[in-house]
């Protein structure tokens, strides 16, 4: 038996690193097929506007999965994203509708830009609780991100008691208005969100290869014993990770209430797990260690379209539900798959070599 | 050795060949067990010998290569199969849970239950007394495997081994952890075990007892068969002959250069250990620069524990450690690395290697401060030069530096984790067992790298538990038993029994007091 599979793995060799290739280029298929089916099946797929809608739904998603991806290559997991996301939506709702009360009955009103810095700090600080809690205090990210998930959703509603904060636009004598260009304007012919996304994650991929930081990340993620042992300060990368994650949360919520031009406290529930969806579709290895910003992106794109396209089938959305999980669960087959294939191709040329 | 006695052959592997990402562990190997008699395995750390047992056990599959048991083609897939078989093992590291009681931990995945009234404790324990009786334990089958002291634990494990009933029992260094006193109750059960027909596997370092209990030898050496001979025909300096061969061991050809000063001394260097007593024990030691400091001696005697205490590994420890006469404060691992003190650990997977980047990402993930531009951009190109400068200095057989770290031998890998600790510019290179799981050519190029980067000025501090490459290296010797440092020796004045004496010191003192 044994000798049948080894003259059958002694031919397949050069097919075996074929199908690697393949396997590895899945994210980049799967973003093809996609395109294809919808642009065949569903009338209008590939009209501008709608490109631009389902541009704009994915871009949401990326902008946690990049985060998230971070996260996940250290080997940790934020399931706080989507709660960040209502919260900090309810914040910038609140900072631009009532300002901040202080004492002596005076109310300080803040301009949209001072608006974004805080929301952004807010979700910052989130982030290094989180952080905290996992360095620290030796939580598992599973458990301490679960906690601020719940902490925040409830902070959130409980800073509006549950109510939906109806009118964004700001007003002209405070010097407020204008929120609403985050959501709904656009440079040269794009959203502007779009344009952000861009920024975001050039300055990831960036991060991940030029900065120092951003290589032990990697490193963190592939053996962290190994990493502290090389001198890496293995608190501050995930200080770090978790940190920035708490900051890309905290874009989408200004992104999605700027473009709602209102801030509901449930916005962003199960967010989390399409951002993590998105980074295990573009590559991202959930034991850590492995990952890339663009396979991420991809990704993203690839369950925005799913959803997007499917909504213009009219398939129902309970269906939605099924396709989306499976394919979730086919990538990462696939994934296991092309690794258990890439061990065994090397060894055993290293068992005939040797 | 056409005359052994073939006695009656109940196992044979032919031409196993196993590997690991990274290293051949067992290259082609062959090995015949006989039943009703003690069939002893030998060679040096990292020959391949507990390899092959894991594979006789079902916990590794071979990748290439037959098992045969009783005439007949098997797969082990699991070591479950293997006791389903009759394989039974008891394992170097101690597999017992410590959570459970020694009765549990005898029965487990076999519990004796009383239909769907669930597990008999009290018949388990009663039994299990049994077994510990018969080992002259001294144990309660009802204490938790944890309170138990590390050599009573081994019995445990003893004891659950026999219980299986086995046609082929498997000891990978049973008596590391005993006294002497039950290393002769272990013998006498070994040797009832072979009148009923079990043929026993045997692994050990310890030559004497080899003599003193084995009917067949094989000697492994770097995943080879290098000798195989029945035990009544041979001596001990057969065995060394086999395990050490004749074509090896030139490597340190002295580059002759005289020491300078001292720039690195600990003082009073204590590490408490979790069971009372110490892993380290008031260790002072200086080195000085281009000398290289060999510090030997046997598993357990706490090099690696000094080492990690030198790197600032364990918050716990006392003592000082000073670099070119300042003493260091920071005790965290970045700032020792700063200070000019670098580590290759011992284990090269777990703690010297991240297996999911590429070699080139493994060698500067250390010193990416040094390629920075503006304080934070990493310069590629510097950074790439870099890299090709340590790959062709050490001589490290990588076709691209952007292959997986894992795609190459296990020398080439240690020497990717050398590069990286050179990479950080230390000034005392400290070295846990460097030559560990690497060929014999690549252990070539490693000591000649150690004596080059000696000639350079370097102080390099090693620990070994091979004698010979301790004489070979070194210019001192230090001897290390039971955490304690016992002497200090010019390699011109040392023997080779004056150091093997001094590492058993440790453990001499512990048994009178005991």
């Amino acid at each position: 038996m044994t000798t049948a599979t080894q003259t059958a793995a002694a031919g397949s060799f050069s097919s075996g690193s074929a199908l690697l290739t393949l396997m590895k280029l899945r994210t980049f298929i799967a973003l093809f097929a996609v395109i294809i089916f919808f642009s065949i099946f569903a009338p209008n797929f590939l009209s501008t506007a709608n490109m631009i809608l389902v541009t704009k739904h994915a871009t949401q998603n990326a902008f946690l999965a990049i985060g998230m991806t971070f996260v996940i290559i250290t080997g940790g997991i934020d399931l706080s994203v989507g709660s960040i996301v209502g919260l900090c939506g309810m914040i910038a709702g609140g900072l631009i509708m009532y300002g901040v009360a202080l004492p002596l009955g005076y109310t300080m009103y803040f301009n949209v830009i001072e608006v974004a810095i805080i929301v952004a700090v807010v979700g910052i600080l989130i982030g290094a609780i989180n952080g905290l809690l996992i360095t620290r205090l030796n939580v598992a990210p599973f458990i301490a991100t679960l906690g601020t998930l719940y902490v925040a959703r409830g902070m959130a509603l409980l800073y509006s008691d549950g109510q939906t904060l109806p009118n964004l636009s700001g007003r002209e004598d405070l010097g407020n208005q204008g929120f609403s260009y985050l959501g709904s304007g656009t440079i040269l012919g794009l959203p502007v969100s779009v344009w952000i996304l861009v920024a975001v994650a050039l300055g990831a991929a960036y991060f991940a290869r030029f900065v120092p930081l951003g290589r032990h990340i990697f490193a963190v993620g592939g053996n962290e014993r190994a990493s502290r042992m090389s001198g890496i300060r293995v608190n501050r990368v995930k200080m770090f990770v978790y940190m920035f994650s708490g900051f890309c949360a905290a874009i989408v919520g200004l992104v999605i209430s700027s473009e709602l031009m209102a801030s509901h406290p449930a916005t962003g529930t199960n967010l989390e797990l399409n951002a993590i969806a998105a980074a295990v579709l573009g590559g991202t290895s959930m034991s850590g260690g492995r990952g890339t910003i663009g396979g991420t992106i991809i990704g993203a794109f690839v369950i925005g379209i799913l959803s997007g396209g499917l909504v213009m089938m009219g398939v129902s959305s309970f269906w939605q539900m099924v396709i989306k999980g499976l394919v979730i669960i086919v990538a990462v087959v696939v994934d296991q798959a092309q690794r258990r294939l890439q061990q065994r191709v090397t060894l055993m040329q290293m068992a005939k070599a040797g | 050795m056409s005359g052994i006695d073939d006695g009656d052959v109940i196992l044979e592997l032919k031409e196993i060949t196993k590997a690991y990402s990274g290293i051949v562990a067992l290259k082609k190997a062959d090995l015949k067990l006989r039943r009703g008699a003690v069939n002893v395995l030998v060679g040096e750390n990292g020959a391949g010998k507990s390899t092959m047992m894991r594979i006789i056990a079902g916990v590794e599959r071979p990748t290439l290569g037959e098992i045969w048991l009783d005439g007949e083609r098997i797969h082990l897939d699991s070591p479950a199969d293997a006791v389903r078989r009759g394989i039974g093992i008891v394992f170097q590291e101690l597999n017992l849970f410590g959570n459970l009681s020694v009765a549990e931990n005898i029965f487990a995945t076999r519990e004796m239950t009383r239909g769907i009234r669930g597990i008999d404790h009290r018949a388990q324990v009663e039994k299990a007394n049994e077994f510990l009786n018969r080992l002259e334990a001294g144990i309660s089958a009802e204490t938790l495997a944890e309170d138990l002291p590390i050599g009573q634990q081994q019995l445990v494990e003893i004891a659950r081994a026999v219980s299986l009933d086995t046609r082929i029992l498997i000891m990978d260094e049973p008596t590391s952890a005993l006294s002497a006193a039950e290393v002769d109750v272990l013998f006498r059960v070994i040797t009832d075990l072979k009148a009923r027909g079990v043929a026993i596997v045997y692994i050990s370092h310890r030559l004497e007892e080899l003599m003193r209990i084995g009917d067949y030898i094989t000697v492994l050496k770097d995943g080879q068969i290098t000798g195989h001979a029945m035990v009544k025909d041979i001596d001990t300096r057969w065995i060394v002959r086999s395990m050490i061969g004749s074509d090896t061991k030139d490597f340190a050809k002295q580059v002759d250069h005289e020491p300078g000063e001292e720039v690195f001394r600990t003082e009073n260097i204590c590490l408490p250990r979790a069971q009372g007593g110490f892993a380290v024990d008031h260790v002072s030691i200086g080195v000085r620069k281009g000398e290289i400091l060999g510090i030997y001696g046997l598993m357990g005697a706490g090099r690696s524990e000094l080492f990690e205490c030198i790197m600032g590994c364990h918050e716990h420890y006392t003592g000082k450690i000073y670099v070119e006469g300042r003493e260091l404060k920071g005790r965290d691992t970045t700032r020792r690395i700063r200070n000019g003190l670098a580590l290759i650990p011992e284990d090269r997977q777990r703690e010297g290697l991240v297996q999911s980047m590429s070699i080139a990402d493994n060698l500067t993930m250390a010193s990416l401060g040094q390629f920075l531009r503006a304080g934070f951009h990493i310069d590629v190109a510097r950074e790439a030069e870099a890299i090709k400068e340590a790959i062709r200095n050490l001589s490290i057989k990588a076709r691209n530096p952007e292959f997986d770290v894992t795609s190459m031998s296990g020398g080439n890998q240690q020497k990717v984790v050398i590069g990286k600790a050179l990479m950080t510019g230390p000034k005392v290179l400290l070295m846990d067992e460097p030559s560990r799981g690497i060929d014999v050519g690549a252990k070539a190029d490693v000591f000649l790298t150690m004596r080059r980067l000696a000639g350079e000025g370097l102080a390099i501090l090693f620990s070994t538990s091979d004698l010979e490459e301790v004489m070979a290296l070194s210019d001192r010797i230090a001897v290390m038993s039971n955490g304690r440092l016992v002497t200090v020796v010019d390699r011109r004045h040392a023997t080779d029994e004056m150091i093997v004496s001094a590492s058993a010191e440790g453990h001499k003192t512990k048994r009178m007091h005991a």
